[in-house]
């Protein structure tokens, strides 16, 4: 019976014409320098390999409880953090192992804190969905859903508050769009002209629910229409529109106009967790977005097409990478686990 | 070299699984993220990915195996420019590879025969009282009024604190705790919000995570449930979670318990509920000057504290010193009344029928000793034990229910640590295990009351 609803939805196509329509379109794409290209395909290229080798330790059993990769979202990240600055605030959802490669954690540092261990971030005491870095603005990693969307829109509160110009960068599923409290921040962000934006990363399941079944409406970019918030619709498979509409809505939300809702429309190609055999889509449909939208192919691709860069090249990036994250997968099993006395520590300051 | 394939742990608790299917051959090559082998475990079938691109060199599991333990070596994949020849140490079939260190995963089996040696627990620091020096000026003080001045006093001495909650602005405050606020600190740091707890809290805790220290009103706690996951989830949890990175010093605060007949959903006591999390700080005072100098305490601590007040007390006069800073500390209970015959511990509005009771005591010629407790957690315990070894007899009071309550704590620790000295065992007098109701007689018979209190002092110390 799941299995064969899931087979239906997932047949259904991908309606979106009439969102279009709502929101404001953004068909052009903006060219990335040499600079950029190269930039975006490493960073994308570290959160896939870091990814692949979490999900390698998970089945190692050296990696514990609950493990949401990131794999196939890269751009979305990767993209919204060229357009903004390292004073800006950033926190999202429990799928936060690449947001926190992104802000420039350590990947030793995530790494031995998803087996943890004493070095990890939160001294192995968070795991996958809490780490935090204050050097790094990142606000964490959240286990619950939509928690994250007024924490972070008190973040923005917060810059407001001391008069500074950063802006709050607030990631969330289309699942947790549909919580309660999201209004309820979106409310008081338009109300009080908060520097807030709110990304919505589109990978068209809640879990295993489509979006289809989950929202009574779909574009996920109108959401904030009914406190006047603007938004927009991206392609978050294609790094540089993620940067373009990020700039829009950083300079939107920096000059004081108050909050901005972007949709990306994304795709994750592993289930929601480790333990998800992913039923309710087909095979066809995850294959179509690997061959055809892959965020990381579309830069190799046009690295290698524009003449910035050889295979060679690219290879050499591929190896740097690979050993960054092998050396973080060595760390995170050499390294101790905390101390027994570290069970009562860090409960009240 | 050439890379094993382990067989992958696929939840947090699988052993072992069925090798359902093999999607690659021996001399196939495979690219990362390719599908080559599908396992099932009893809750699904899964897909196992490679990891790296090479050529499979060997598979060691046959197709339809099972019991196949997690970790065990399934294929060797050959990268670039090895052969067969290469593999050497492939680990016969079924055999687990070593991880080298030992899997974190402990089966619940394993967990139950390993005597497990807990580190213990921090001892209980001894929090000295402040002293109020002989001869200070009182002034006869609302608790309301004293709320007010412990805010405006710490928002006067730190620009980070503010106040927000619905109506403590233009208002003036629904209870008008915040009166006089708006115009004195502006609508900056006074600020009013929509009716809309869950989302509020949410954004006071992230304002506390960056470093500010707000001050959030619920017109009263029942709503506060609206929002327990920000307080509990985030508030609470967060510097655990961050290994000691990120703090919250937040003051959630508001009239709780039961006022005078507003029904079961407005009346109720929180006191338990809060008390039960580590990482918060519970406070509930009885006195202006306990309100004014805890309140003070809370919106300097490092922490998020919940602060417990009552709409009954709020137009209470008690004397409060008059000093340029007078605080409280949270943590130190206060023995009101010395006495030798009995111990009555209470708390909050419990304080009013503990005080009324102990007076008619003595004129029965019981001495009563009564202890405000003032802060929930962390619970003054020593100060509550050594009055029990004097007095060898002990009644808890407290509005909230009763089980699960504060003074079911209370009763426990008691025996726990001064069973040797208990006289009589220890009585809870509590608010009754009913939602509140709504008519005025049956309110007042859901609520404790002084006659409730002599009597049970009577029937432990066994007085007819």
């Amino acid at each position: 019976m799941a299995a064969a609803q899931a087979k239906k939805t997932t047949k259904r196509p991908r309606k979106s014409s009439s969102q279009k329509t709502n929101s404001t379109k953004n068909l052009t794409v903006s060219e990335f320098s040499d600079v950029e290209e190269l930039h975006s395909y490493r960073e994308m290229l570290l959160i896939r390999r870091f990814e692949e080798k979490a999900g390698q330790l998970y089945g190692m059993g050296l990696i514990g409880g609950f493990c949401h990769l990131y794999i196939g979202q890269e751009a979305v990240v990767i993209g919204m953090q060229m357009a903004s600055t390292p004073d800006d605030k950033v926190i999202t959802s429990y799928r936060d192992h690449g947001h926190m490669l992104a802000c420039g954690m350590d990947p030793k540092g995530v790494m031995s804190e998803l087996t943890g261990r004493e070095s990890g971030y939160s001294g192995g005491k968070g795991g996958s969905m809490h780490m935090f870095s204050i050097e790094k603005n990142f606000f964490g990693g959240n286990g619950i859903v939509g928690a994250q969307v007024s924490l972070g829109t008190g973040l923005g509160f917060s810059s407001k508050y001391r008069e500074t110009d950063n802006v709050s960068l607030v990631y969330f599923g289309d699942g947790s769009a549909n919580q309660g409290q999201v209004y309820e921040s979106f409310n008081m962000a338009k109300l009080w002209s908060l520097p807030v934006i709110y990304i919505i990363e589109n990978n068209r399941y809640g879990m295993g629910t489509s979006i289809e079944r989950h929202a009574a409406t779909t574009d996920f970019s109108q959401r904030g229409a009914s406190f006047d918030i603007p938004g927009e619709q991206v392609d978050g498979m294609d790094v540089r529109a993620v940067k373009a509409a990020g700039d829009r809505a950083v300079a939107h939300a920096r000059a004081g106009n108050g909050p901005y809702i972007l949709e990306m429309l994304t795709y994750r190609y592993r289930g929601h967790s480790m333990s998800d055999p992913a039923k309710y889509r087909s095979k066809e449909e995850v294959q179509r977005m690997r061959s055809e939208h892959d965020p990381i192919e579309q830069v190799r691709q046009r690295l290698m097409a524009q003449g910035i860069s050889t295979e060679d090249e690219l290879k050499s990036i591929d190896k740097d990478v690979r050993a960054i994250v092998t050396a973080s997968a060595e760390f995170a099993q050499t390294e101790p686990e905390p101390d027994p006395s570290e069970l009562w520590t860090d409960i009240l300051r | 070299m050439p890379i094993e394939i382990l067989m992958p742990a696929l939840s947090p608790t699988m052993e072992e699984g069925i090798l359902a299917k093999w999607l690659k051959n021996e001399g196939d090559s495979v690219e990362a993220g390719d599908i080559i082998a599908e396992i099932e475990t009893d809750k699904a079938t899964m897909e196992v990915e490679a990891v790296d691109e090479g050529i499979i060199g060997q598979i060691l599991v046959a197709d339809g195996t099972e019991g196949v333990k997690v970790n065990s070596v399934i294929a060797i994949l050959l990268q670039e420019g090895e052969t067969k020849a290469d593999i050497v140490s492939a680990a016969p079939v079924g055999q687990t590879a070593e991880p080298e260190v030992a899997p974190v995963i402990e089966t619940e089996a394993e967990a139950v025969v390993t005597s497990i040696i807990v580190p213990a627990a921090p001892a209980t620091q001894i929090i000295e009282d402040s002293e109020i020096p002989h001869g200070t000026e009182m002034r006869k003080t609302t608790v309301r009024e004293a709320l007010r001045d412990a805010m405006s006093e710490e928002m006067r001495a730190d620009s980070d604190v503010f106040v927000m909650g619905e109506e403590v602005a233009e208002y003036q405050g629904a209870y008008k705790i915040t009166q006089g606020m708006l115009e004195e600190f502006g609508s900056k740091r006074v600020i009013d919000t929509p009716i809309t707890e869950h989302g509020f809290t949410g954004l006071a805790v992230g304002a506390a995570l960056d470093g500010l220290r707000p001050i959030v009103e619920f017109m009263t706690w029942n709503f506060a449930m609206q929002a327990i996951d920000q307080i509990i989830n985030s508030a609470a949890k967060t510097l655990y979670m961050s290994g000691g990175q990120l703090g919250c010093p937040i003051v959630f605060r508001g009239a709780n318990g039961a006022a005078a007949r507003v029904g079961a959903q407005h009346s109720q006591c929180f006191a338990a509920w809060y008390s039960q999390v580590p990482g918060l700080k519970v406070v509930m005072p009885w006195t202006a000057a306990d309100a004014k100098g805890l309140l003070k305490s809370a919106i300097r601590d490092q922490n998020p504290i919940v602060f417990l007040e009552n709409e009954i007390l709020y137009g209470q006069s008690f004397d409060v010193p008059v000093l340029d800073d007078f605080t409280v500390p949270i943590g130190k209970a206060k023995i009101v009344r010395p006495g030798v015959d009995v111990t009555i511990v209470s708390f909050g509005i419990g304080m009013t029928y503990a005080m009324p009771a102990a007076e008619e005591l003595a004129k029965m010629g019981i001495d009563a000793e009564v202890i405000d407790l003032r802060t929930i957690r962390p619970m003054d315990m020593p100060t509550v034990i050594k009055s029990v070894m004097k007095t060898g007899r002990c009644v808890a009071i407290e509005e909230g229910w009763p089980q699960s309550g504060v003074t079911a704590e209370i009763g426990y620790r008691i025996m726990e640590e001064a069973f040797d000295y208990l006289d009589a065992p220890v009585i809870r007098v509590t608010g009754k295990d009913v939602p509140m109701p709504y008519a005025a007689n049956l309110e007042k018979l859901a609520l404790p009351n002084v006659a409730d209190v002599i009597s049970a002092v009577k029937a432990v110390t066994y007085t007819s």
